[in-house]
């Protein structure tokens, strides 16, 4: 795999060696969501250790092949329903004894139902925050736990533009993210002292599974580039919170300063 | 993540590198499908569903629900006509089943999904000292669609099709599940797979023998010719001694047919690391008169006289060699938006005047391409029922859509390859008649039998008058 590690932006190898940046344990929860998918197989090239946890033991056994054929140096997996709080004991157990000295947790699990299906159903709407927000929290703070008595490492997690402002069409999905960007926000103040990173990600819409039958599904962001800024902000200094594409900070910097007044009347 | 319905109407930002230019409004009445065109963005499609599977465990419900007729496999989407086409019904679009599942590094063979690119299984192995053992012209293919055309490239008259080098698949059929087809168990499944358009099912995955390389160098060399006849000593001296031997013709020289002749073998010494160029990508369709009769002809010219004074021996890197087109992004987009036709035909050695006969009508059309490639494909037994190439001389041009001026040349073209026993290339076909694929293919209903119920394609209904 030495073409890709020639084509990486910057010698990873030097940064992973010289302490601040390394990466080179991760953990994925949610191995098998679309951007996970992509970021795992960019990681691969990278020679990194992988642990991936995702329900499907068939899936995983997939990717374990395929990522190691591609280059990671070692693929371990766990199969488990992250949405499953009772089993996070278990995963991380797993984690602490298999993967003990793991340096990056990448949360990259969501769930994104039709906002109608939501509206119907006060289930349905609970379930979407439970997955999206809940067991989120619960299982990251296990991990920040680890990595906070280490005082090392890095917890990424994969939120949404769709948090930054509660919108007719999705509000449910946007205000699962949207607080799981505010648990980040204030996880990352906590583990500061500790020299422990916590990055926001924050994707425009992207072309995955998961958007498949959404309208102008294909104008949306392909997988490999936001693979590539989220690969790029685990490896070396970046921001806290990482808008992919790029120019979806500008969106919704902007999406951010219509009045509410004017706001509560658009259609989307 | 959520839909920017306001934020991006109006705007044309290709977020995604993909065909963001080209998409039609979508109403909100009708399931969402995203425009699809085969390479040759002609003939204009419209698809009820686009079936995105990520993981092979999803295709036998997505085959299960499908109304007979309704599926056909989409990979890339380089075929030039409609055989990757299925206007008015479904397709299962396979680009995310792109896992490679196991290597073995003493021997070479690799098992991977059907939506893994030629393009990544050289990113993967060639470092590792493999290489592909065919590939066509673009690296941007899918494994699957290399299987269902039965694809051909440089080396032909060595190492056959891409299907001969496919040991084994696994095929999601509608009755029997997943399918294991080899030479000992299902192997006339197999055949019929290899060159069988997607017609035959969903290919799981595919066990593919690479082929032991030193490095990615090519020892090449070029040699300029002035007539048909001195391309033909050119390919019978140079197929002994060299693994690629192609060649490109200027199709607007007239009766001065000239062109380059390309031929090298994969170099003995690994050398250095090739790193992969990324040229530039066409944003849109370039306004159809651009490409012209003049424009070409110049071209054509520049292109003889650049590679003239290049002529004899160099070590180039494997990808300048082998695809020299994948290096523009969208290339197809030059011909403008009402696309381009492809013509690849295959001529019998005994009937060499038909070549000659067949540029001399194109010639005198004052149509044609700057993509003039002949090829003399070697004597190895077809891989698969309904496999393309056989021994002969095979002749591919481009041909800018223009309505009928275009198809009545393909039409006149026809007759020249009909009474010379030749045949037409599908995957690069978009009109051909139901009898010239009688013709092409005269056994084409024995492999009936062995189509899948859920599949169809606009090519198999055109040709064959299939519902």
């Amino acid at each position: 795999m030495q073409t890709t590690m020639t084509d990486a932006p910057a010698s990873y190898l030097n940064q992973a060696t010289s302490g601040a940046g390394a990466m080179k344990k991760i953990v994925v929860l949610g191995a098998t969501s679309g951007i996970a998918l992509e970021v795992q197989r960019q990681l691969a090239g990278r020679r990194c250790e992988l642990l991936l946890v995702a329900r499907s033991a068939e899936r995983l056994t997939e990717l374990q092949a395929d990522l190691s054929i591609r280059g990671a140096q070692k693929v371990l997996a766990y199969a488990a329903d992250l949405s499953a709080v009772q089993h996070h004991a278990a995963i991380v157990d797993f984690v602490r004894r298999q993967f003990a000295d793991f340096d990056t947790v990448l949360l990259a699990y969501g769930s994104m139902q039709d906002q109608k299906n939501s509206e119907a159903s006060v289930d349905v709407m609970l379930e979407e925050l439970r997955v999206n927000f809940v067991s989120a929290c619960a299982i990251l703070s296990l991990f920040a736990a680890d990595l906070e008595q280490r005082r090392t490492g890095c917890i990424a997690a994969i939120t949404s533009v769709a948090g930054d402002r509660g919108r007719r069409s999705n509000y449910v999905y946007g205000s699962a993210k949207g607080a799981l960007s505010l648990f980040l926000q204030g996880l990352r103040s906590r583990l500061h002292p500790a020299g422990v990173r916590v990055i926001t990600i924050k994707p425009g819409p992207v072309q995955t599974a998961m958007t498949d039958r959404m309208a102008n599904a294909a104008r949306f962001a392909d997988t490999e580039l936001v693979a590539r800024d989220i690969v790029r902000a685990l490896e070396r200094r970046s921001p806290d919170v990482v808008y992919t594409p790029k120019m979806w900070r500008y969106v919704m910097t902007a999406v951010e300063h219509i009045p509410e007044v004017i706001f509560k009347r658009l259609a989307f | 993540m959520f839909t920017p319905a306001l934020e991006l109407e109006g705007h044309d930002i290709n977020m995604s590198g993909q065909s963001a230019v080209i998409l039609r409004k979508q109403s909100a009445a009708i399931i969402p499908t995203k425009q699809v065109f085969s390479w040759g963005r002609y003939p204009t499609t419209a698809h009820r569903f686009v079936h995105r599977p990520s993981w092979n465990d999803q295709v036998p419900g997505i085959m299960h629900d499908a109304a007979d007729g309704s599926l056909l496999p989409y990979g890339l989407g380089r075929s030039y006509g409609d055989s990757c086409l299925n206007d008015g019904r479904e397709l299962v679009d396979c680009r995310r089943l792109n896992r490679i599942l196991g290597f073995d590094e003493s021997s070479g063979m690799v098992r991977c999904e059907s939506g893994v690119s030629l393009s990544d299984l050289i990113d993967v192995f060639l470092p590792k000292g493999w290489f592909l053992p065919v590939t066509p012209g673009t690296r941007f293919v899918t494994v699957g669609g290399a299987i269902a055309n039965d694809v051909h490239g440089k080396n032909h008259h060595r190492a056959g099709t891409f299907g001969a080098h496919v040991r084994q698949i696994a095929l999601h059929r509608s009755h029997d599940g997943l399918v294991i087809c080899n030479a000992e168990q299902n192997s006339d499944m197999l055949r019929a797979t290899i060159g069988g358009l997607g017609l035959t099912g969903v290919i799981a995955w595919a066990d593919i023998q690479l082929k032991r390389v030193a490095g990615p160098w090519i020892d090449a060399e070029l040699v300029p010719f002035d007539s048909l006849a001195s391309f033909f000593d050119l390919s019978r001296e140079s197929d002994g001694r060299f693994e690629y031997t192609v060649a490109w013709i200027d199709c607007f020289a007239g009766k001065n047919l000239r062109g380059i002749f390309f031929r090298g073998n994969h170099a003995t010494e690994g050398g250095e690391k090739v790193r992969r160029k990324h040229g530039p990508t066409l944003p849109f369709a370039l306004p159809g008169w651009l490409l012209n009769r003049y424009s070409i002809k110049a071209f054509n010219a520049a292109y003889y006289k650049m590679h003239s004074a290049r002529k004899g021996a160099s070590v180039v890197p494997y990808d300048s060699f082998f695809y020299p087109l994948d290096s523009i992004g969208r290339w197809n987009l030059l011909y403008g938006r009402k696309g381009f036709l492809q013509y690849q035909c295959v001529i019998p050695e005994n009937n060499v005047e038909a070549v000659g006969e067949l540029l001399e009508r194109i010639a005198r059309s004052g149509m044609g391409s700057f993509l003039g490639v002949l090829k003399q494909f070697g004597a190895a037994p077809a891989a698969g029922m309904l496999s393309f190439p056989r021994p002969g001389i095979t002749v591919a041009l481009d041909f800018a859509m223009r309505g009928e001026p275009t198809l009545s040349l393909m039409r006149s073209l026809d007759e020249v390859v009909e009474n010379g026993g030749g045949a037409l290339y599908p995957a690069k076909d978009a009109r051909m008649s139901a009898a010239l694929f009688e013709a092409s293919f005269p056994r084409w209903r024995a492999f009936v039998p062995y189509i899948e119920p859920k599949m169809s394609s606009s090519f198999w209904r055109r040709v064959t008058g299939a519902q």
